[in-house]
């Protein structure tokens, strides 16, 4: 039996290793393909060079950031099956048709017109490439759908049966099954906190732009600001409604998964006349208290039900076997949330600053905002972390459990897969993110380079061409390899 | 066991031609472009190496997408068979996963560093040769049988139940078949000297094709009795000598093509044709089977519900990605010029 558990602990480990680190790209490249499109219609609308300087600045560093999340998706779609086939074979009934009408609506859409929208600018028209890019900004969104729907279904099941003699979960009704319970909710903050990824992103590199102009009293190109001053608007305008959404999400979660909410609030005993809102503690599983708490008394009653005396119910009304790991869920919500509200806080920072008209003369917000450059990633890891931990010990919550829904794997097998998955992971995702921190630290040019014509080598006709030289400036390399 | 039998259409024999497809259109798909990857092995040259990847490049991410449609539709219309196969298939399709990574991120990657695109190029090299032993080891080792405890649904054999010469040869024959695709893709997209070697390559890589196809043909109805059966029993002779000589046409008209009359597109074509044959081949030896020859399309299929679901989606937007898949393809014809660029 201990071979069994460790072979699912290995399984659990590589899914969420592989999952992050996916994630990562979608909820960049959701947000900048959206950019994207606006900015090439915003091009076409106003002729203003900076908006096409920044779609061809930003189009390639899309490129590297799309061709990651694709092949760590491929593999994804695979790993229901490879590692969790018990799951797959239960469950494929009513989550398969989902996941495909990903690939059918999804993944074609956006591969189909990724190539157009890449290359195909003087070939096919200006309209025809406008919709090419609406196509991919589309995708990414339908895919953000489908998925979601899945990963909600997991936590809420809804619209099915149970075949007794198969043990499957048989559909009763896809709409009930699509649009379940938590599934608006979950959409709307992931979709959201894409966004935002994508803005503090933008706005990170703006601001490294603006502090380099500054130390080297030169005036910063018009695409560099206009690339800060979009991407503090959108932190702004969305970072309040994402706090908002989230409290929804949360209520949400208190209504069909308390024992979640309950290990994300440090509520181990009941609160039977206000809970407080702990702002620290250490989770002790062994005692079952929250050790060296700190907390706000009533707070949580507050946000959760919106009346101070509210009751909340702890982990003592939940069986030993089927409470979420806390210190885990307890830390990742709290890292989520303090990012939040310093996202808020510069959004704010940059309104006050904008309106004193000194958003592009603000060294301490470009630092600031610099040094939130990655939040959104963090925030959306910690916030998948809460999601995902919180629901254990299920993947279908309340019906299957984790360690019943293995493949029959040896763990020498999945040990060795997960090894191989960390190794290629980290160095084929770390040169690719390398080569997309070279492109950033490059200043969006007015007039800014074509995918081919940057490069002084063979014309690049297809793929991306226009990196500049990654090197040494002026090894010319191109002869040695002949 | 005659084809005819227990042949109806029904929704579930719909499930297992849509799938089918989509296999199909990926192995055609993908295969040209992982050629590509496994001739950057003899095209050293910096220029030519250049073409070849751009040939590709604006496509080759709708082609991969294929691959997800087949596993995605395999999840959705035929959980069990999904949750038997993958973990018998484990280590090869790990290692193509892995391998695709490689290769996928190579499209971009090679241009970002002048330093290292040896590195890069060698992941393209390696990634597409390694995807495309893996996808023919699955295919040999699914072709084997697989051991299947019923009653559990699920997998009961060993790791390395996969590995055998069986399994290894179509491995091989897969990359062979693959080269000769890419091989006769670029015929159709290059000029030149270029375009010259390749019709010079791409006659070893037909001849070794056929090799392989022979061998795996006359190799597989030994392996189950049922296979023998459905290819020499009776009439069923006569299934095997049309196929047979569907081959040998084809073949031939593909040599021709491509030295005599020296055509620019058609070789690649018949490619393709030799390609479906050998596919609907298969397709003869397995149905109505899925996992040969333990489980049916039948017992591994979801529910009715499950399979109009998404039937109904896929009856409207099946055909909408084709059209715009071609549409793509047409968007990026013609000859990649290495002087110009295309686009």
């Amino acid at each position: 039996m201990l071979g069994s558990f460790d072979a699912v602990l290995l399984a659990r480990i590589q899914f969420a290793f592989t999952v992050s680190f996916h994630f990562l790209f979608p909820a960049f490249t959701i947000g900048l393909a959206s950019y994207l499109a606006v900015l090439n219609g915003l091009w076409l609308w106003t002729r203003e060079h900076k908006y096409l300087d920044l779609f061809r600045y930003w189009v390639k560093i899309f490129a590297l950031a799309f061709a990651m999340g694709v092949v760590s998706g491929i593999v994804m779609s695979y790993q229901f099956g490879t590692n969790w086939s018990v799951f797959s074979d239960k469950a494929g009934p009513v989550i398969g048709g989902p996941m495909a009408y990903e690939v059918l609506s999804a993944f074609f859409l956006e591969a189909g017109f990724l190539g157009i929208m890449l290359f195909g600018r003087d070939k096919v028209g200006e309209k025809l490439h406008m919709a090419a890019c609406a196509a991919v900004a589309f995708g990414t969104f339908f895919s953000a759908f489908w998925i979601l729907s899945v990963n909600s279904w997991m936590h809420t099941p809804a619209g099915f049966s149970i075949d007794a003699s198969t043990g499957q979960f048989m559909p009763e009704d896809f709409w009930q099954i699509v649009f379940n319970p938590s599934f608006p909710y979950r959409l709307m903050h992931t979709v959201t906190a894409a966004y935002l990824t994508t803005a503090f992103i933008i706005g990170g590199v703006g601001a490294y732009h603006l502090l380099r102009h500054r130390r080297r009293n030169e005036e910063a190109s018009p695409a560099t600001r206009t690339m800060f001053s979009m991407a503090m608007w959108m932190a702004a305008i969305v970072a309040p409604v994402q706090i908002f959404l989230g409290d929804l999400h949360g209520i949400n979660t208190l209504e069909h998964q308390p024992a979640k909410i309950m290990a994300m609030e440090g509520h181990y005993e009941s609160h039977p006349d206000g809970a407080p809102l702990y702002l620290f503690g250490i989770p002790n599983e062994k005692t079952q208290t929250l050790d060296y708490a700190v907390g706000i008394p009533k707070l949580s009653s507050l946000i959760l039900k919106h009346d101070l005396n509210a009751p909340l119910a702890g982990l003592d009304t939940v069986p030993d076997a089927d409470q979420p790991p806390v210190f885990i869920v307890f830390w990742s919500f709290r890292i989520m949330v303090a990012l939040g509200f310093a996202m808020l806080g510069i959004g704010m920072w940059s309104l006050l600053a904008r309106w004193r008209g000194r958003l592009y003369e603000a060294p301490w917000l470009h630092r600031a905002a610099l040094a939130m450059g990655p939040s959104g990633l963090i925030a959306v890891l910690a916030g998948w972390v809460t999601t995902e931990v919180g629901r254990q010990p299920f993947t279908v919550y309340g019906l299957l459990r984790t360690v019943d829904s293995a493949a029959p794997l040896a763990a020498p097998a999945v040990g060795a897969s997960l090894v191989a998955f960390i190794v290629i992971y980290f160095s084929v995702f770390g040169a690719g993110t390398y080569y997309i921190m070279r492109l950033m630290a490059r200043e969006p040019k007015m007039q800014e380079a074509r995918l081919k014509d940057s490069i002084d080598g063979p014309t690049r006709t297809a793929g991306i061409a226009s990196a500049p030289h990654e090197d040494a400036p002026g090894a010319d390399t191109t002869k040695k390899e002949d | 066991m005659p084809i005819a039998e227990g042949f109806s259409l029904d929704l579930t024999t719909i499930w297992a031609f849509l799938i089918a497809f989509a296999v199909l259109v990926y192995v055609i798909l993908d295969g040209f472009d992982l050629g590509l990857g496994m001739l950057f092995a003899v095209e050293r040259r910096k220029g030519d190496r250049d073409v070849i990847m751009n040939s590709v490049a604006p496509v080759w991410d709708g082609n991969e997408t294929w691959l997800v449609l087949g596993g995605g539709g395999l999840l959705a219309a035929f959980p069990l068979a999904y949750a038997l196969i993958l973990p018998a298939l484990y280590a090869p399709i790990i290692a193509m996963l892995l391998a695709l990574i490689f290769r996928g991120v190579a499209f971009e990657f090679r241009w970002r560093s002048e330093r290292r695109r040896w590195a890069w190029d060698a992941a393209f090299i390696g990634g597409s040769a390694v995807a495309s032993l893996s996808q023919g080891i699955a295919l040999g080792a699914l072709l084997q049988g697989i051991e299947v405890d019923k009653a559990a649904r699920a997998y009961s054999g060993g790791w390395w139940d996969w590995a055998t010469p069986f399994s290894l040869t179509v491995g091989i024959g897969v990359m062979v078949g693959y080269m000769l695709l890419g091989a006769t893709w670029l015929v159709a997209k290059t000029s030149g000297e270029l375009q010259e070697r390749m019709r010079v390559r791409a006659w070893p890589l037909g001849i070794v094709t056929l090799v392989f196809i022979a061998a795996v043909s006359l190799w597989t109805p030994f392996l189950q009795d049922g296979y023998y059966a459905r290819w020499f029993a009776g009439w069923h002779i006569l299934l095997a000598i049309g196929v047979g000589g569907a081959v040998a046409i084809i073949a031939a008209l593909m040599f021709r093509s491509l030295m005599v009359h020296r055509h620019e597109y058609r070789p690649f074509v018949l490619a393709l044709a030799l390609f479906t044959l050998c596919f609907v081949g298969l397709g003869v030896s397995m149905f109505p089977y899925i996992v040969p020859t333990e489980v049916t399309i039948y017992e591994a299929a979801a529910p009715a519900r499950s399979q109009i679901f998404l039937l109904v989606g896929a009856s409207v937007l099946l055909p909408t990605i084709l059209a715009y898949t071609a549409y793509a393809y047409w968007v990026f014809r013609g000859k990649i010029d290495p002087e110009k660029g295309y686009h």
